[in-house]
């Protein structure tokens, strides 16, 4: 389809409170830049039941306009009516540009609207521009576990449209919002939703590890030698700095610690301010998950460990020593 | 029940190296492998022929001829049927394109087959990472879909679907026939029997190529038919300048990073 507009839209992922997922936010920071140098709006696209919290914080986050689709049908994500509210939009808009959060029902979304838009879409993007010599979007992303970096674009279809992995960029300054407050009524038939959600099973909160949303990580891999090492010298570390506990897929295939806590291909991708790996080799898989963090702190026994490479402090040596000290040091400094 | 299986045959991601002098990926010696998570899928089907023994499991993999050592590792570990996907017409083809072939193949094997109740995908392949062929499937054939699947039950005509969430997990009911995606549940998909291993060997792997999809329209498929093009590729920048501490003992090391990270305002 042709674009009607050159407004660019971020798709806000509610919570079950009606609260905006914190990725929807962070992507109207690079969607700033990107509708300016496109010359629209930034558009933030709300869907959901009760959203009043995540449009206040999507109009207090820098968007020029909201368009909000709040209905009880939508109270939980299902594929079905999700997407058929968010074609609805593409089809009386037109934006030219869309940003969808990479959480798992970002990537459930997305190329169910994309293939039914038949439009192009590029997953996990890890880097957001506007190609300067075709002022088309510029989709930067990880392929071949984190081995090589593609950049896409989409030249001849509308919306271009991409997924963005959370914890990638920062949500802006909060200022008093001025957007204009658009509601739309898109209804969805009952026999149209095809999924119906038969039970959820939260993780306890002895189990719930949030690594997304961590601002420090303690984690261990294979050189922790067993799952007392975690316990007596990981989660200790872990403590000492109110950080999560992550972990290694080694670590984890072993069974010393649960898969909740692994980072990596095959785990989260997480993003914290601090990344303690201790005793983790460093795996193109490993490394996939948490390469953007934006201070990485390594100790292995091995001074050629991969995980050197991307470490931004490391110290060779045997954590079983190292770690005991720098938690007493930490301790002492927080007494 | 009736359930397809889709396959990719993908290097082994692990074994990637890159070489040095001109930031590309060397793929000489890297074994193939079938996609983990496309295992997992068929792990996911062969337990639900563990309760029912009347299901038949088919796989199909989209690829050059190689891929049949994928089909054939599958036909061992569980499948009962396997077809390869192949054209050069359908080189290059991006997600959508892709997705569109695919559809069009499961028109024809529905033909050879029978219709299928079921379409199981692994999430994402370990190459391309996209987690998008399976979802842009089930638009493309206008089924329901069920996205990061660990298991799957089948309980009268509905799929029970356990998937994985965030913050935890929840079953899904979904109506047949439709597309599921696996994630990585917390089992270990089954080997291959020396028996099922020796037949696969012996089984004929039927091609089916683009003048066989008589649906088909050529230009949504290949390099033409792909809306996203490739720019560029390139290596992930390396850190250079990480501070390496390696003093007298580990204790003194300790107390350096420590001092360091102090120091920098890091904890």
């Amino acid at each position: 389809m042709e674009a009607k507009t050159k407004d660019l839209w971020v798709f806000i992922e509610t919570n079950e409170d009606g609260s905006a997922k914190n990725v929807g936010l962070e992507l109207l920071t690079p969607g700033r830049m990107m509708a300016d140098k496109q010359g629209g709006k930034l558009v933030a696209v709300i869907i959901g039941s009760g959203v009043d919290p995540a449009v206040g914080a999507a109009n207090s986050h820098g968007a020029d306009q909201l368009l909000v689709v709040d209905s009880a049908e939508y109270a939980s994500y299902t594929t079905d009516a999700y997407t058929s509210a968010l074609c609805a939009l593409v089809e009386k808009y037109g934006p030219t540009t869309i940003l969808i959060g990479a959480t798992n029902n970002g990537r459930d979304l997305g190329p169910r609207v994309s293939c039914r838009l038949k439009t192009g879409l590029t997953a996990d993007c890890t880097a957001l521009d506007i190609d300067e010599e075709s002022g088309n979007v510029a989709w930067t992303r990880p392929a071949f576990g984190g081995n090589l970096m593609a950049t896409i674009l989409c030249p001849d279809h509308r919306p271009q449209m991409g997924t963005v992995r959370p914890g990638v960029f920062k949500k802006g300054n909060i200022a008093p919002g001025k957007a204009e407050i658009i509601k739309e009524c898109i209804h969805v038939d009952a026999k149209d939703i095809r999924t119906q959600v038969l039970e959820i099973i939260r993780d306890m909160d002895s189990e719930k590890v949030d690594l997304e949303g961590a601002e420090i990580i303690v984690s261990g891999g294979r050189g922790v030698g067993g799952p007392e090492g975690f316990e007596t010298h990981i989660k200790p570390l872990a403590a000492a700095l109110g950080a999560t506990v992550g972990a290694s897929r080694a670590a984890v295939d072993s069974g010393w610690i649960a898969h909740s806590h692994q980072v990596g291909q095959t785990g989260k991708t997480v993003a914290p301010k601090v990344y303690i790996a201790c005793g983790i080799s460093g795996a193109i898989q490993h490394l996939a998950g948490m390469s953007g963090s934006d201070c990485i702190v390594a100790i292995n026994k091995d001074p050629d460990a991969p995980i050197f490479d991307v470490a931004d402090y490391g110290v060779v040596g045997n954590l079983f020593e190292v770690l005991p000290v720098l938690t007493e040091e930490i301790k002492k400094s927080r007494a | 029940m009736n359930i397809l299986v889709c396959v990719k045959q993908v290097p082994d991601t692990t074994e990637i190296k890159i070489n040095p002098e001109t930031n590309t990926l060397i793929r000489d010696g890297v074994p193939s492998i079938v996609n983990p998570f496309d295992g997992y899928a068929l792990e996911a089907a062969a337990r639900i022929k563990d309760a029912d023994p009347d299901t038949k499991i088919v796989v199909v993999s989209m690829g050059p001829e190689q891929a049949k050592s994928a089909l054939k590792e599958c036909l061992a570990i569980a499948a009962d049927k396997a077809y390869l996907v192949t054209d050069r017409a359908f080189g290059g083809s991006d997600t959508l394109a892709t997705s569109y072939i695919l559809c069009n193949a499961v028109k024809k094997l529905e033909e050879l087959e029978g219709p299928f109740d079921a379409i199981f995908c692994g999430k994402q392949a370990i190459d391309g990472d996209t987690a998008q062929v399976g979802p842009e499937m089930a638009e493309h054939m206008g089924l329901p879909q069920v996205t990061y699947g660990l298991e799957a039950v089948v309980d009268g005509g509905i799929l029970k679907v356990t998937k994985e969430m965030e913050d935890g997990k929840s079953v899904i009911g979904v109506k047949m026939p439709c597309v599921v995606t696996f994630t990585k549940p917390a089992w270990d998909p089954r080997y291959p029997t020396i028996k099922r291993k020796m037949a696969a060997n012996r089984a004929e792997i039927p091609n089916i190529t683009a003048a066989e999809l008589t649906t088909i329209d050529l230009a949504q498929a290949g390099l033409k038919g792909s809306p996203t093009k490739v720019k560029k590729t390139f290596v992930p920048q390396k850190k250079t300048g990480g501070v390496k501490i390696q003093e007298e003992t580990n204790e003194d090391s300790a107390k350096k990073l420590f001092a360091t990270l102090s120091a920098a305002s890091i904890i």
